[in-house]
């Protein structure tokens, strides 16, 4: 494969990403780009997030081998990228330090967020709190619902939460109202996007905060086998956890590199998550990617069974990735990823987020079609202890 | 010349300064929209901004989120927002007709299409909230082809050498977002407004509309002495909003008469 060097300086992934945004922010959006341009080439500013990333996430995370579950698959090494060994859970924290570090460099008091499932708001009120910033995140009102111990944990950390009443009452909205938010503060507020998503920069730069993830692995694999995976297996919402692990991979020959959507009741029911899989490009939040969307445009509502993936768009990235065939994306229905999130619980002693089930799901699979020397490396991107009650709710059990 | 250049052009020999209503289109109902715009003319506007529902308005305060909602329920199109468009122009050739609203609708028809359908029916111009300059070039030259005049915005927060790039490319005339912050937000400085306006008047050789946060006539008044066109939206919806849908087109038509009244004092 030739040289990678995506997104172009106006934030362009071939067609998509780029900078659809009110006029108001674009100056905001143009400071930014100049800020992290500078942060990106300045030795202090990497070293701190490199000792942030050691010693308050604890990083590097491990890889480890699912051996029990591997050979009850029967097929392929499944190994798994620890990110929910992270502080606070999962990958997010590796962006909201990066961003916030850039967020006190701009001399940003007060920081918003939107959360889905509740970890990026979760690691945006922990480095508002470790770093002295007032934080305010946005969250669906169907979300606070779904994820009530997360509201819980940022009002811990001190920041306020502010429940979203419009349009579907998920991600999506939640989106919506922390762009309004920053319309109007915009001086003051730096807002801390959750994703590989929304308006150049944000895509790259959170693509590169999270690329620890994929440089570790590579790493960490080498030493571990003396090879790289044969798949590297991830779930797609916004998909920066994805993006995180893929990236360092693009150039690597014979390295597949397989994004799973939320496949919800299925593809065929409609209700589902999977812009990827069964979506059609447009513009929305900012940027160009593919969308749910129908004939005339609006935003359709998704469904998965997992907070942190019920978005109807995807970062532009894997878009260019999807379309330039260097990445294949796939989708998990609701049922498969609750079967993987049981049997991780039950063979391996690991209680996945339902989110990173998806991934796992995958893996399971493609592991039986495979041989037993050849290796699937998934993102295990957050630990499940939020989902619990979902999960105890879908068996028909009160907890 | 453009209907809309001709319309400035009209009222500058006339000492007078242009009044935009905003209404979303299929708002409270389909069949009311059409309605709605005569009786803005009827009211006193010089031009229409219609604005088309999209179901994720991140510009827009819960005002205008909840107009767009009212229009969705009937699954309200662009397809259907040009369809009034023309069925506008059956009775009224004269008022220029602006559409306002997301970039999605319109990549969804597609700009070939979407040029081509809304110069057939009499439209004149099209601000794309989501469309700075930098992601629209090629659009905007399609629309120029097919005479249509691309508004952009500008807004305080908008450097000066950056006014000076979009009002080169501008048409029509140039609408400055008086505030930080959505639609129908109500904390507007009005001598910050004056100073920024002053600096836009000073290098576009366009009229420049205010926009965002003008509730009452008084304050369109005091707007109109710095600027060319004044718009008013979130307050017009509210009466929408407020009105039985049988009522609403004479109640809007009353509001737009007072702002009028007091514009040409």
């Amino acid at each position: 494969m030739q040289m990678y060097d995506l997104p172009d300086i106006h934030g362009h992934f071939g067609p998509y990403g780029g900078v659809y945004v009110a006029e108001t922010l674009m100056a905001a959006l143009d400071e930014l780009k100049r800020e992290y341009e500078a942060a990106r080439h300045d030795p202090d500013f990497q070293e701190e997030f490199r000792h942030e990333l050691r010693h308050y996430v604890g990083r590097p995370s491990p890889i480890y081998h699912a051996r029990r579950w591997s050979k009850l698959l029967g097929g392929a090494q499944i190994y798994l990228k620890r990110e929910d060994l992270n502080h606070t859970g999962a990958h997010k924290i590796n962006n909201t330090i990066g961003q916030a570090l850039l967020a006190r460099r701009m001399g940003k008091k007060r920081v918003i967020a939107e959360t889905g499932a509740g970890q990026h708001g979760v690691a945006s009120a922990t480095v508002a709190a470790r770093y002295g910033m007032e934080c305010v995140v946005y969250m669906g009102s169907e979300d606070i619902k779904r994820q009530s111990p997360n509201v819980y944990r940022m009002k811990l950390l001190g920041a306020t939460v502010v429940g979203v009443e419009s349009g579907s009452k998920t991600l999506k909205d939640a989106l919506n109202e922390a762009m309004r938010d920053w319309v109007t503060n915009v001086e003051s507020t730096f807002y801390i996007l959750g994703t590989a998503a929304g308006p150049h920069p944000y895509p790259m730069l959170v693509r590169d905060f999270q690329s620890i993830i994929g440089e570790e692995s590579k790493v960490q694999m080498a030493e571990m086998l003396g090879r790289q995976p044969d798949a590297v297996i991830a779930c797609v919402g916004g998909g920066s956890n994805a993006i995180g692990i893929f990236y360092p991979y693009i150039p690597v020959e014979g390295v597949r590199l397989i994004g799973v959507e939320a496949g919800g009741r299925g593809i065929a029911s409609g209700q589902h998550a999977a812009p990827l899989s069964a979506g059609t490009p447009g513009v929305l939040h900012g940027f160009r990617s593919y969308l749910m969307q129908d004939a005339n445009g609006q935003i359709i509502e998704t469904h998965s069974v997992s907070a942190g993936l019920d978005y109807p768009g995807v970062g532009p990235e894997h878009s260019w990735l999807k379309d330039a065939g260097r990445a294949e994306y796939v989708s998990i229905n609701d049922d498969e990823a609750l079967t993987a999130f049981h049997n991780l619980c039950r063979y391996e002693g690991i209680i996945p987020a339902l989110e990173s089930s998806h991934a796992l799901a995958h893996a399971a699979k493609i592991a039986p079609t495979m041989d037993k020397d050849k290796i699937l490396l998934v993102n295990l991107s957050g630990r499940g202890d939020k989902d619990i009650n979902t999960v105890a709710r879908l068996s028909g059990i009160e907890i | 010349m453009s209907r809309i250049a001709s319309v400035f052009a009209t009222l500058k020999t006339q000492g007078r300064k242009a009044l935009i209503p905003f209404i979303t289109a299929g708002d409270p109902a389909p069949d009311k929209t059409v309605p709605l715009m005569h009786a803005l003319v009827a009211g006193g506007a010089d031009i229409i901004e219609l604005g088309v529902p999209f179901s994720d308005p991140m510009a827009d305060g819960p005002t205008i989120q909840r107009a767009s909602e009212r229009a969705l329920k009937y699954g309200v199109g662009l397809h259907d927002v040009l369809a009034m468009v023309a069925e506008f122009r059956l009775i009224n050739t004269a008022t220029p007709v602006v559409l306002m609203g997301y970039a999605n609708p319109i990549e969804a028809m597609g700009w070939d299409r979407f040029c081509s359908e809304a110069a057939s029916a009499g439209l004149d111009g099209v601000l794309t909230v989501d469309y700075p300059p930098e992601e629209s070039a090629e659009f905007a030259a399609k629309c120029a082809a097919a005479g249509l005049d691309n508004i952009y915005l500008l807004a305080p927060t908008t450097p000066d050498a950056r006014i000076e790039a979009i009002t080169r490319l501008a048409h029509g005339f140039v609408y400055y977002v008086s505030l930080k912050g959505v639609t129908g937000a109500a904390n507007l400085d009005l001598a910050e407004v004056a100073a920024k306006v002053g600096a836009i008047r000073a290098r576009a050789g366009l009229p420049v509309g205010v926009g965002f946060g003008i509730r009452d006539g008084e304050t369109a008044r005091l707007v109109a002495n710095v600027a060319d066109a004044v718009v008013i939206g979130s307050r017009i919806v509210q009466e929408i909003e407020n009105s039985s849908p049988d009522k609403a087109a004479e109640n809007v038509q009353n509001f737009v008469a007072g702002v009028r009244a007091a514009l040409d004092k």
